[in-house]
């Protein structure tokens, strides 16, 4: 008896001290980040691999990968909320939390990564009705409050009766601000590379499949910290979503390369994108084709696979997909010369005509990667001091 | 051996205290917690003034001086409502104000030694700044310098 | 009353003291500037009407004047301001090529303003796009709209700004179209540093303008005018 506690003490023991490693590590990369932002705060974006053809970099890879999942792991509340699938409600909790931990990263990169952070508020006070950012602004902070009151009707008893109708309205919110986060890119008409109305959809649909990645991975690990065996039905039933979702992302981006690639004008960006781009189009192809596409789809489809492991490999390609794609979709889009005389050869001092070169350097690495920091230790501390673990009655298929 | 009383029952650490208090061994008023942040908040919200502030006031080195706009009692309570209203002013309808305007103010106020209003640390927007423990965001992007000296300089 | 009087006696005691003491050698240092206590109306549009059969091969007056009055350091890293620079194009078909300046078009509906979630970018009545630097947080988000390319961002800390030309880090800027000049009754650095006069300045909405008249006799194009944002600045040989 006493020898069977020792030991089952021993193994709480070490876990204990592997959750407070494993947020150490956390706060270590976020310190880390916040030291980059003070570098960068004192010596200007000089020091970022960023300058005035690529104006975007690698932090807006991060932020918008983490906004986009924080919408789109919503999904999974919304299905049990909107369309009351019980095995979705059970996850609501902890799609709500993801959101809610993502967002945060993303945004605390966002803002970081201005050049006068400490006018952040700024926007608030000097709204510009035009400004799709000023919008976004507006939906980000109200998707926060709006996910904040749904995690609030679901764990406080008394509220449990709002729980639908609010959940209906985190459901539209998110699908406009999701769109908001599109438009950013399809409101840029000179651009080869954005100015299209397929965006917003586009974006839609990755972020289902990337927020139900990110689902996907916590609730494994989850359940594994946990002693717990996932329903195998359950987990078969999530796997194929994922399947959908990657499948339809990947259609919404071909429609995306393939209207660009009629419209002569665009075709040039095409082509450096798909073909002669050097590290684009082998990000593209092998990064988020491959890697973030045919891989999980094998994961996911091919038959014969353990189911545990091979969904969790799932998840994990198509978050690095993800994360190739935006790289791709961002940078990529910006190093191709803007077309300012359409039809001629242009060459200039500031860039004019020639591809832009960019290498990220440790610093924007570092705040981007300060923004999965801060989603790791919200979504950790949350899980391990409330009650976040989803609780499946036996399953029957609804 | 009664394990779990013999733990739960000592609190050796700060760590064991908030286990103790996040799996609900131990409650803790929320009025309490909520005193006990904002005190902790508005301690940390002094702390850079307490830094930044020095006890003995440098002497001012007012420039050329003199008086122009206001007297000096309500230039220094004011100063700043009228540099903001100026500014958007200029900026947005171009109205441009000989008098009320920031070049202006740097043309009289800047040292006699080195032109500028924020070379030393008893330079005019300085040293009372300074004091004050109030950052000046003027600078950043405005010339601190007198123009006509700056012309001066960048003529060659 | 008498206060007043006293307050005038003394500021006028001082601006002749300072007048006084401030004139060197030959130079009046205390630069008595007319102030302009009217806002700009939107019956003025200025703009530009750029000659490029007339912009000479390999000269860069126009760049650096630009850069001497606005106080950029010139330098031509990706991370340095250029807010004009001479464009080289190559006509391949026709074998033709030749050359213009392209800085901020000063555009009617200008996609930065739009895009500008402050309301940093802004245009002012009389036309001229600018970016209010007190509310500019630096998102770049203008940087990607702008058809023309016209915007830089300041990635370090600058010293030694021209005290009418506030620029820091930070912040985006680009092509004033000098209106420090402009509300001095002067017109902007590369339009008078031009050497063979390409660059001409004036009032568009002014029908007897030279501008205007000449735009009514010769043909002029607007860059990317197929985007519909009615640039300010006119090309004439394109």
């Amino acid at each position: 008896m006493s020898t069977s506690l020792n030991s089952k003490y021993a193994a709480l023991q070490f876990k204990n001290r592997l959750y407070y490693l494993l947020l150490a590590a956390g706060g270590l990369v976020l310190l880390a980040a916040l030291y980059s932002v003070h570098m960068m705060e004192s010596h200007g974006h000089i020091i970022t691999g960023m300058n005035n053809q690529i104006v975007w970099g690698v932090p807006h890879v991060f932020a918008i990968f983490l906004i986009v999942a924080a919408s789109g792991v919503l999904n999974v509340a919304s299905i049990g909320s909107v369309f009351g699938k019980a095995i979705y409600k059970a996850r609501a909790p902890l799609a709500s939390l993801l959101s809610i931990a993502m967002l945060a990263g993303g945004l605390a990169v966002l803002m970081l990564d201005l050049g006068r952070p400490d006018r952040f508020m700024l926007p608030a006070f000097n709204f510009n009705v035009t400004s799709v950012f000023a919008w976004n602004v507006v939906l980000y902070s109200g998707l926060f409050g709006l996910v904040v009151a749904y995690l609030w009707t679901m764990m406080e008893k008394r509220m449990n009766v709002w729980t639908k109708s609010v959940g209906l309205a985190v459901f539209a919110w998110r699908f406009i601000l999701t769109t908001g986060t599109g438009l950013i890119f399809a409101f840029l008409t000179a651009r080869q590379a954005y100015g299209s109305a397929i965006l917003p959809p586009m974006f839609i649909v990755l972020s289902f499949a990337w927020g139900m990645a990110v689902f996907h991975m916590v609730q494994t690990v989850m359940y594994a910290w946990n002693d717990k065996v996932l329903d195998p039905a359950i987990m078969e039933r999530k796997k194929h979503l994922l399947g959908v979702f990657v499948l339809a992302s990947l259609y919404m981006v071909a429609v995306y390369h393939m209207t660009n690639l009629y419209f002569a004008h665009k075709t040039g960006f095409e082509h450096f994108i798909l073909k002669d781009g050097g590290v684009y189009p082998t990000l593209f192809w092998w990064g988020y084709v491959v890697l973030g596409n045919i891989v999980p789809l094998i994961l996911i489809y091919l038959p014969g696979l353990g189911s545990k492991i091979s969904a969790l490999a799932a998840s994990l390609t198509v978050v690095l997909g993800g994360f190739a794609f935006l790289y791709v979709f961002i940078i990529g889009g910006q190093a191709y010369p803007l077309d300012i005389f359409p039809g001629f050869q242009v060459s200039s001092t500031f860039g004019d005509g020639q591809i832009a070169s960019y290498t990220p350097s440790v610093y924007e690495i570092l705040l981007g990667l300060g923004g999965l920091a801060i989603a790791f230790i919200i979504t950790t501390v949350s899980v391990r001091v409330l009650n976040f673990m989803p609780h499946d009655k036996p399953y029957i298929a609804d | 051996m009664n394990l779990m009383s013999d733990q739960s029952l000592r609190i050796s650490s700060p760590v064991v205290l908030l286990q103790m208090i996040v799996r609900g061994y131990l409650r803790m008023d929320l009025k309490v917690i909520i005193r006990a942040l904002l005190v902790m908040c508005l301690l940390v919200l002094c702390m850079p003034s307490v830094w930044a502030a020095q006890d003995t006031p440098y002497k001012l080195d007012i420039g050329r001086g003199g008086q122009c706009v206001r007297d000096p009692v309500w230039m220094r309570k004011n100063h700043m409502h009228l540099l903001i209203h100026q500014r958007d002013e200029v900026v947005h309808k171009g109205i441009r104000d000989d008098k009320i305007s920031l070049k202006n103010c740097i043309e009289c106020h800047a040292s006699t030694k080195d032109d500028s209003v924020i070379a030393r640390e008893d330079s005019f927007c300085v040293a009372c700044h300074r004091y004050e423990a109030v950052k000046i965001d003027c600078f950043e992007c405005h010339s601190g310098t007198r123009k006509s000296v700056w012309l001066q300089r960048n003529a060659k | 009353m008498n206060d007043i009087h006293n307050q005038r006696r003394s500021f006028l005691k001082t601006s002749l003291g300072v007048a006084a003491v401030t004139v060197a050698p030959g130079l009046l240092l205390f630069d008595v500037a007319h102030g302009k206590s009217e806002a700009v109306s939107s019956k003025v549009r200025w703009g530009m009407l750029i000659d490029t059969t007339n912009c000479a091969d390999g000269c860069h007056d126009c760049v650096t004047a630009c850069n001497k009055e606005n106080g950029l350091s010139g330098g031509l890293a990706p991370t340095d301001s250029q807010w004009i620079r001479k464009i080289e194009i190559k006509d391949v078909s026709a074998g033709r090529s030749f050359a213009l300046p392209m800085m901020c078009q000063h555009c009617e509906e200008p996609p930065c303003v739009d895009v500008c979630p402050t309301g940093a970018s802004f245009k002012r009545a009389d036309g001229i796009v600018l970016v209010d630097k007190h509310r500019c947080i630096g998102c770049r988000y203008c940087m990607m709209a702008c058809p023309y390319k016209a915007r830089s961002f300041v990635h370090e800390p600058l010293h030694n700004q021209n005290p009418d030309v506030p620029r820091g880090k930070g912040t985006v800027e680009s092509c004033t179209l000098c209106v420090h000049r402009i509300d001095a009754g002067k017109q902007p650095a590369c339009a008078e540093a031009c050497p063979n006069k390409s660059i001409l300045f004036g009032d568009l909405n002014d029908r007897n303008s030279e501008i205007a008249k000449k735009l009514r006799t010769v043909a002029s194009v607007q860059v990317r005018s197929d985007l519909g944002l009615n640039p300010g600045i006119h090309y004439q040989g394109i």
